[in-house]
């Protein structure tokens, strides 16, 4: 069986719903051992938001809960016991990474911060993911991943290019904002862990997602804040920068080169208005986009989506569909490089679902491990780890601590 | 002073466009020696032009933009349609321990600079190759820029109003794409500080992206359902929206889930009669009645500033916040405490504002250093310290155009 990345790396994990899951899914994906603690009987929320398998609605059933948490382990802790307490130490002790996403008030009153857990393992590295890190006016405050998405920045701009400037802004599509702070914490505590390997010395991460979604429009901040230009979602009149309609869908056709745009008036036939030295060099056809864009909207509307796509990339120009998840499933370029992977889990069955987004040559991705039944690994973890016997175990069980 | 986690850590980038700099760029910002190397024959567009932000610079020095995305990087000109130019590079992948390069498939191979070649220079490089569509199957040889990439994925699909068109959002996609190929750098360095070996990794812009929207491939793979755009709605939670408040285009984005949380919500508007409504007790009936809350919401938040409903709410545990412009995230109290931006000197442009890591680290905290690289501004601490060419070496490869 081929290495994996990061099988040296030991992880604790005490995070709900989507951000803090995914982040350590992704360590877990590459070999990290990750054990993820959950609150007994109920267990992570992510287990009671769908969609469910057939529509179930069960906790070992939740498609989002199955996707976040692949190859982790999982046990069940009351860490609002003062044993509970204790054995959560034990298991930092002999962790390298833990993390949390309590809020920093809860953090504090639970004692579970980490000047405390530092005194338990100093090359521990812990990651606080919270809505708004630990410091500053807002720390305190709540958000869902519409409130930080719309923090961050981004929301105001969409509907990018909106003809409609009487309507809201809206938040991006699904969980991507949740999951992409779960991604930027997953390279910032990775990037700890590497420290401490290297010098034996842990720390602590603060990872904001307010700040994390903010860092991705970036250059939409520093515009106001370099030049004193607003940007809003209302159309700016860029250059086919929208989706066009075609027969059966939808076609982003992306034109920066001036070779980019030489292939595209080509596919269209070389009709000579497009042939004008004024359309020459991006920033010229930025500033006739208005003219340009209902014209090659309409040469657009003759074709489908696959025609158009394939047609467009043979001349080089970055044509790409609207895709769905259904077309994705079905893609053969996501079939060819192996990116849904099925995985047996004990009471959903064998379940297809996606698995990253890179291919490492020396150590693929491996999807060895469904994600875990509600204490699945209880025994594993406190009794072979950590030493318990198994009528400690059952006596924790019985007093609510496990 | 530490220079940051990665100090030591030497990168060959081959990058370009913020889906490959940024990915480089953040490793620079962690303390990486980020060696950029570029042509006046293969100029980055982000230096020219920026597509999602709709700007066009003069000349190859005056970015703003491609500022932000290389800070901290060095630079140096090398025309890698040149063999000499090749051989160069060869050398200087031979003392990094990183290579990137986010050209099209196919494009470094033809080159000399494949993976198979720089690991023989270099036995336990590590080299990122991102792409659009990844570098095998039937479309490895397609490109795209950030909104193919959103398109592609499936994101634009379930991004706008659900009586809209698809929107490939902002090019924070871009970047989505360089943080993931910057994650599996450091999964990389990690796996070789371990085991002493190198690899190959070859990230999809594309699929990067899908992941993200994971609940929706699952909804699909396990239900045969397609999920579409439903601009700021929830599957469960109501209220869940933005709401137009005082001033000019300002909105309040609010979501409520716990019991407790609406009747927080209801104590904060003063309990009007609405709020006792049969059809709004409960969740289930608040979500299927939301476009009637969502309405009696509004006529609540018209009479407030969106900071004002955010301080009543959020005293009240209810989660509130604002649509945040660019312009208002400029001058918001926490952002500006939070500190991830700051200013940098750049040599032709002057001083201008710029994100550093969206991170605070304890112990080994990231700094902006310095501002993007002018074109070959490190030809000679490069090609002279680091790679002991002599100066009439560098001067007439210059001549003969291989460093140009």
């Amino acid at each position: 069986m081929p290495d994996q990345a990061l099988r040296h790396l030991k992880v604790l994990e005490l995070c709900r719903l989507v951000t803090g899951p995914y982040c350590t899914k992704l360590l877990a994906d590459l070999g990290a051992e990750v054990i993820k603690i959950e609150a007994p009987d109920t267990g992570d929320d992510a287990r009671r938001r769908g969609p469910f398998l057939q529509d179930t609605p069960d906790g070992e059933l939740s498609g989002l809960f199955l996707h976040l948490n692949t190859n982790k382990l999982g046990i069940t802790l009351d860490v609002t016991t003062a044993t509970g307490k204790g054995i959560l130490k034990e298991l930092v002790r002999k962790a390298d990474v833990f993390v949390e996403d309590n809020p920093p008030a809860l953090t504090a009153e639970q004692g579970l911060t980490y000047e405390e857990l530092e005194r338990v393992n100093p090359r521990l590295v812990m990651t606080s993911i919270t809505p708004f890190g630990l410091t500053g006016p807002y720390r305190d405050y709540k958000a869902y991943e519409l409130n930080s998405h719309h923090a961050g920045g981004e929301g105001y701009l969409l509907p990018l290019h909106s003809a409609e400037d009487d309507r809201e802004p809206v938040k991006a599509g699904g969980i991507v904002a949740d999951c992409v702070c779960g991604l930027s914490a997953a390279l910032a505590t990775l990037t700890a862990a590497y420290v401490a390997a290297v010098t034996g010395l842990g720390q602590h991460v603060d990872v904001s997602k307010q700040d994390v979604l903010m860092s991705l429009v970036q250059n939409h901040v520093c515009t106001f804040a370099n030049l004193g230009e607003l940007h809003t979602r209302l159309r700016r009149g860029f250059l086919t920068v929208l989706p066009l309609d075609c027969q059966d869908g939808y076609v982003h056709i992306g034109v920066v080169t001036d070779r980019e745009w030489r292939s595209l008036v080509e596919c269209m036939g070389n009709p000579t208005w497009a042939l004008d030295g004024k359309y020459l060099s991006w920033g010229n056809r930025l500033m006739h986009a208005g003219e340009i864009n209902p014209i090659v909207q309409e040469w657009v509307r003759q074709f489908k989506k696959e025609e158009l796509f394939h047609r467009l990339q043979a001349s080089g120009v970055a044509a790409v569909p609207v895709y769905t998840a259904e077309d994705l499933a079905k893609s053969a370029q996501l079939r060819e490089r192996g990116f849904f992977a099925e995985i047996d889990h004990p009471e959903a069955g064998p379940v297809t679902q996606p698995t990253a987004a890179y291919q490492f040559s020396a150590t693929p991705w491996a999807g060895l491990r469904a994600a875990p039944v509600l204490g699945q690994h209880n025994e594993l973890v406190y009794c072979e780890r950590l030493g318990f016997s198994k009528q400690e175990l059952a006596r924790l069980g019985e007093a609510g601590v496990i | 002073m530490s220079r940051g986690p990665f100090e030591g850590i030497r990168v060959a980038d081959f990058t370009w466009l913020w889906a490959g700099s940024y990915a480089t760029g953040l490793l620079a910002l962690l303390g990486a020696e980020v060696i950029k190397v570029e042509s006046m024959a293969a100029v980055d567009q982000t230096r020219l032009m920026s597509f999602t932000i709709g700007k066009a610079f003069d000349g190859v020095e005056t970015s703003y933009v491609f500022n932000a995305i290389n800070l901290n990087k060095l630079s140096v000109k090398l025309n890698l349609k040149r063999p000499q130019a090749v051989e160069i590079a060869r050398r200087l992948v031979q003392i990094s321990d990183v290579a990137a390069q986010n050209m099209r498939p196919g494009v470094m191979e033809s080159l000399g600079l494949g993976y198979d070649v720089l690991k023989k220079v270099k036995p336990d490089i590590i080299m990122l190759s991102s792409s659009a569509f990844g570098g095998n199957g039937p479309l490895r040889t397609y490109g795209g820029y950030a909104p193919s990439f959103a398109c592609g994925s499936g994101l634009a699909n379930l991004t706008g109003y659900r009586d809209g068109t698809p929107n490939p959002m902002t090019g924070s996609t871009d970047l989505m794409s360089a943080v993931t190929g910057a994650f599996a750098l450091v999964a990389a360095l990690s796996y070789r500080q371990q085991t002493g070996l190198g690899q190959h990794i070859d990230v999809s812009s594309v699929e990067s992206q899908a992941v993200l929207a994971g609940d929706s491939l699952m909804e699909y793979l396990i239900n045969g359902r397609v999920q579409t755009r439903d601009g700021n709605r929830d599957r469960i939670m109501a209220p869940h929206n933005c709401y137009r408040c005082r001033g000019e285009d300002k909105w309040v984005s609010i979501a409520i889930s716990a019991p407790e949380e609406w009747s927080a919500f209801c104590d904060v508007m003063g309990n009007p009669e609405w709020t006792r409504d049969d059809r709004f007790a409960d969740a289930y009936g608040r979500w299927n009645n939301q476009e009637e809350l969502d309405r009696l919401v509004t006529a609540w938040t018209l009479d407030y500033t969106h900071y004002e409903v955010m301080r009543m709410l959020q005293k009240a545990g209810v989660a509130a916040m604002p649509s945040l412009s660019n312009e208002e995230i400029v001058s918001d109290p926490h952002f500006k405490e939070r500190g991830i931006s700051t200013t940098v000197e750049h040599p032709v442009i002057g001083k201008l504002a710029v994100f550093g890591v969206p991170w605070r680290f304890s112990r080994t905290p990231a700094r902006v250093t310095k501002a993007s690289p002018l074109m070959g501004e490190s030809n000679n601490y490069v090609f002279g310290e680091l790679l002991g060419m002599s100066t009439a070496e560098i001067s007439r490869l210059t001549d003969e155009g291989v460093i140009y």
